[in-house]
């Protein structure tokens, strides 16, 4: 699964640890989301939505409808 | 980071805390472990209160210590719980297979001795390890 975590924490000027303190997760799960090493659960990728401001669609694309 | 939560419980500190937790109930368990293994013969010469009394607070310690476990995985992030949960598959799986194979190499002839029980303990302490580094690694 792609993400755009990377673009849109950048974007904020966020360095991973401040994200994964928002969200809740240690910073190497940040790391291994934005490498697309590890897929997020439902309820994480809603926060991230929701920490973003956008939908689930806009920060994570499945690779296989693409 | 304007909007960062900064509370004085947040996650990472609650992960920590868990993670002290454990370690403290982990070392008072190895301790009454080795107070009912080594007291009855070193101090107290087998006496049955005392080695009763020894069994039951080990006991209680080592539930202490499921509990803290438990809580310090329900701590941990979901892909720290993942690298656990497939750590602790392999090394069932391992423990079972080499368990059972292990205590049939005495049945079979293949071994003079009695096998231990610690032997196994120390091939799943290992394998847990090897488990939880290759897990770590792969999501680096």
């Amino acid at each position: 699964m792609k993400n755009r975590l990377k673009v849109l924490r950048a974007e904020r000027d966020w360095t991973q640890a401040e994200l994964a303190k928002e969200l809740e997760v240690s910073r190497q799960t940040v790391n291994a989301i934005e490498k697309g090493k590890f897929d997020p659960s439902l309820p994480l990728a809603f926060k991230a939505a929701r920490l973003f401001g956008m939908s689930i669609e806009d920060i994570f694309q499945d690779e296989a409808a693409s | 980071m304007s909007n960062a939560k900064v509370g004085n419980d947040d996650w990472a500190t609650c992960s920590a805390k868990n993670t002290a937790r454990l370690k403290y109930w982990a070392a008072a368990w190895v301790a009454t472990t080795a107070i009912v293994a080594f007291g009855p013969k070193l101090v107290w010469d087998f006496a049955v209160f005392p080695t009763i009394l020894g069994v039951f607070i080990n006991l209680a310690v080592g539930f202490g210590m499921i509990v803290a476990n438990k809580r310090y995985l329900q701590g941990l992030d979901e892909m720290h719980q993942k690298i656990f949960l497939d750590a602790g598959a392999f090394t069932l799986g391992v423990g079972l297979v080499c368990g059972i194979s292990y205590e049939m190499l005495e049945d079979v002839k293949l071994i003079s001795y009695e096998p231990e029980i610690s032997h196994l303990i120390i091939l799943m302490c290992l394998t847990m390890m090897v488990g939880m580094i290759l897990g770590h690694r792969r999501y680096r």
